[in-house]
């Protein structure tokens, strides 16, 4: 996270609600480690990154919704290519499973 | 101050630092932040939970290892007494102080090494004992710049130096580059490189031999001549293939091409 500092402290001085997702664990191949995070303000506006590019817009998703709706911290796996309720895999065929929560703490 | 704002803090102090958060189970979301000889700060909902934690993550910190680790709800960790209970899954994100990069001899490769080090996430320290090339002005992007002889700067911070951390020595110059490799052995540093032809290289262990360095064990964790075989010829080529090198001793692989190999790429 500390790549994201600088930004996150610009929003938060101007008062934007943030999701913050972190990489936990990754099953097989996956193109960054725990600890990896991306975080995602009000507008849409996006720094910091989760795999090589492959899940960013579903994490985009997820945590704008999270912003806009229900506000529960939650884990979200993807790549599972079978599962319907998280169509979008990572090319390099392995399993990435993200925390995602408000930057409230 | 909120846990956010004293995180952020020690992060850019390169304190170690864990901050702790539940992902799954009874107050998900919740958190602590850690760092080794400071009063943990937050709560994960239940004291004994918390307690243990707390001994767990001061062990990953000191690791450098980010997990999830699984508790029972008052912190148990033997399998038997998480049979039929319901589990708290606990991720511990540890940040670690930067790898430090120590590069003796202040040269065009040293510029050159300093930048891809930085892409890198490196501390970069240049040191060089002539004090007119030793210049703040030729290496901006260092984050030291030193004017010293190598033995006193081992002897001050050379026990600071650990297996993520590196040493590339490109003086070229025994006066200078055997007291650099004597320093760097005497330390646990992961990597050291050593620049210089293969004529160099050649000399250079007669001179060490001279002052004593002939251990076997000593002389293999030498990287000399410097870097990865790329065919590299301007600094900047050259920097990349050191640096190659030092991710490649890291993790263990040979480095040829990933299209001539088999198996999976993240090990």
């Amino acid at each position: 996270m500390r790549d994201l500092l600088d930004d996150l402290d610009g929003w938060r001085a101007k008062g934007k609600r943030i999701a913050l997702a972190r990489v936990v664990d990754i099953e097989g191949s996956g193109p960054r480690d725990p600890g990896a995070a991306m975080a995602v303000n009000e507008d849409g506006d996006v720094i910091g990154s989760v795999s090589g590019g492959c899940v960013e817009g579903a994490v985009v998703a997820e945590a704008l919704a999270m912003l806009n709706g229900n506000n529960t911290p939650r884990l979200v796996t993807f790549g599972y290519s079978d599962d319907e309720a998280f169509a979008v895999g990572l090319t390099c065929g392995g399993i990435i499973h993200l925390f995602i929560q408000p930057l409230t703490f | 101050m909120d846990l956010y704002s004293i995180y952020a803090e020690r992060v850019r102090a390169n304190v170690p630092t864990a901050l702790v958060t539940v992902i799954d189970g009874p107050n998900i979301g919740s958190m602590l932040l850690l760092s080794p000889g400071n009063q943990p700060l937050g709560t994960l909902g239940e004291p004994e939970l918390d307690r243990v934690v707390v001994r767990d993550a001061e062990g990953e910190i000191e690791a450098g290892r980010t997990s999830v680790r699984h508790y029972g709800p008052q912190g148990q960790t033997t399998p038997e007494d998480l049979v039929d209970t319901p589990t708290v899954r606990v991720f511990v994100d540890v940040s670690s102080p930067p790898p430090t990069m120590w590069i003796f001899g202040a040269v065009d490769f040293t510029a050159a090494l300093a930048k891809v080090a930085k892409v890198l996430g490196y501390h970069v320290v240049v040191c060089d004992a002539r004090e007119v090339f030793a210049t703040r002005r030729r290496f901006p992007m260092a984050d030291e710049v030193l004017v010293s002889w190598p033995a006193p700067l081992f002897s001050e911070r050379g026990h600071q130096l650990g297996s993520r951390d590196a040493v590339c020595i490109l003086t070229h110059d025994s006066k200078f580059d055997v007291p650099a490799v004597q320093g760097a052995l005497g330390t646990n540093v992961g990597y050291i490189g050593v620049m210089g032809s293969r004529k160099t290289h050649a000399k250079r262990l007669e001179r060490l031999a001279e002052v004593g360095v002939t251990d076997t064990a000593d002389l293999t964790r030498l990287m000399s001549p410097i870097g990865l075989d790329l065919g590299a010829r301007t600094p900047e080529e050259t920097a990349i293939s050191i640096c190659g090198e030092i991710i490649a001793r890291r993790t263990g692989r040979l480095a040829p091409s990933l299209r001539d190999g088999t198996g999976p790429i993240h090990k």
